[in-house]
């Protein structure tokens, strides 16, 4: 129960950066993405300021043993550039470039009762369960990342 | 076309700092928002309660900077057509990748993740180009 209300309280504290930084609406990343246009700094400054605070609290909490209310911390660690990676980005950009949303911005608009973002969220759902079953058809289970 | 304000920018991008240090030091776990919505949805993951909670941590912050007077503006979104082909691409993408703007970009840039690195040069190389395209080359 402990680490649901912390989660909980990590994702009210991220979704209050993003709508309070401005990321949550689709115009401003545009803006930032749009180099050729009127160019929008807002989204270089979101992620150098939350680079700021998570680079030292990362090298921090590498020193810890444990996380304060699990039994590990459960840092990635695969290695590596491979083709998916690579592929997978070049996909995401592509549709970030198209609708200015990704995960994070559309998982907070949902309180906006948008129609189309909880189409945009929907369709997210259905392309990672897709890629899911492409996977598992071909290949055994991978280890979970 | 709303102005640029680096206050708030930077005040917000600390506090997803703040969030993702807090989802690390508390539950051990990384702040990788497409992630942590695919395995939600995976019938093959465990331990979803945590991964449910944080998502409803994000919906539930735009209703509380209501209560204290801070209005979130509806989201300016394109066709329907667009939403759609764009909502697919950014599932299917981030779950083959890996991970996302959180994910990749804020966590593993923070620990200089090569992976990391190579995956946001890539997301932000092809959005660019496709706002070029679609703004300055097809649309108006």
């Amino acid at each position: 129960m402990r680490t649901i209300i912390a989660a909980f309280a990590a994702g009210l504290v991220f979704g209050a950066g993003l709508t309070i930084s401005g990321m949550i609406e689709p115009s401003r990343v545009l803006g930032f993405l749009d180099i050729l246009g009127h160019w929008d700094p807002t989204l270089a400054i979101v992620m150098a300021a939350a680079l700021i605070v998570v680079t030292p609290g990362f090298a921090l909490l590498k020193r810890r043993g444990a996380p304060l209310l699990a039994s590990a911390f459960a840092w990635p660690d695969r290695t590596g550039i491979d083709r998916p990676l690579v592929a997978g980005a070049a996909l995401f950009g592509v549709g970030w470039g198209l609708v200015g949303l990704c995960p994070g911005p559309a998982m907070v608009n949902l309180a906006t009762l948008s129609p189309k973002v909880f189409a945009f969220v929907v369709a997210m759902a259905i392309g990672a369960a897709a890629r899911d079953l492409l996977l598992r058809s071909r290949a055994p289970r991978p280890q979970p990342a | 076309m709303t102005s640029f304000d680096p206050a708030s920018a930077a005040i917000g991008g600390a506090l997803i700092g703040l969030g993702v240090v807090l989802l690390m030091l508390l539950n051990g776990r990384i702040a990788g928002i497409s992630g942590i919505f695919a395995d939600v949805l995976d019938r093959e993951r465990a331990d979803k309660g945590w991964r449910v909670a944080f998502i409803l941590g994000l919906v539930a912050a735009p209703l509380l900077l209501g209560v204290i007077g801070r209005a979130t503006p509806q989201p300016d979104m394109p066709g329907w057509a667009i939403v759609v082909g764009g909502g697919l691409l950014v599932g299917f993408g981030t779950r083959l990748g890996g991970g996302c703007t959180s994910g990749h970009g804020v966590c593993g840039m923070a620990r200089l993740s090569p992976r990391s690195l190579v995956a946001t040069a890539t997301f932000m190389l092809t959005a660019m180009v496709v706002v070029a395209l679609s703004r300055h080359v097809l649309g108006g």
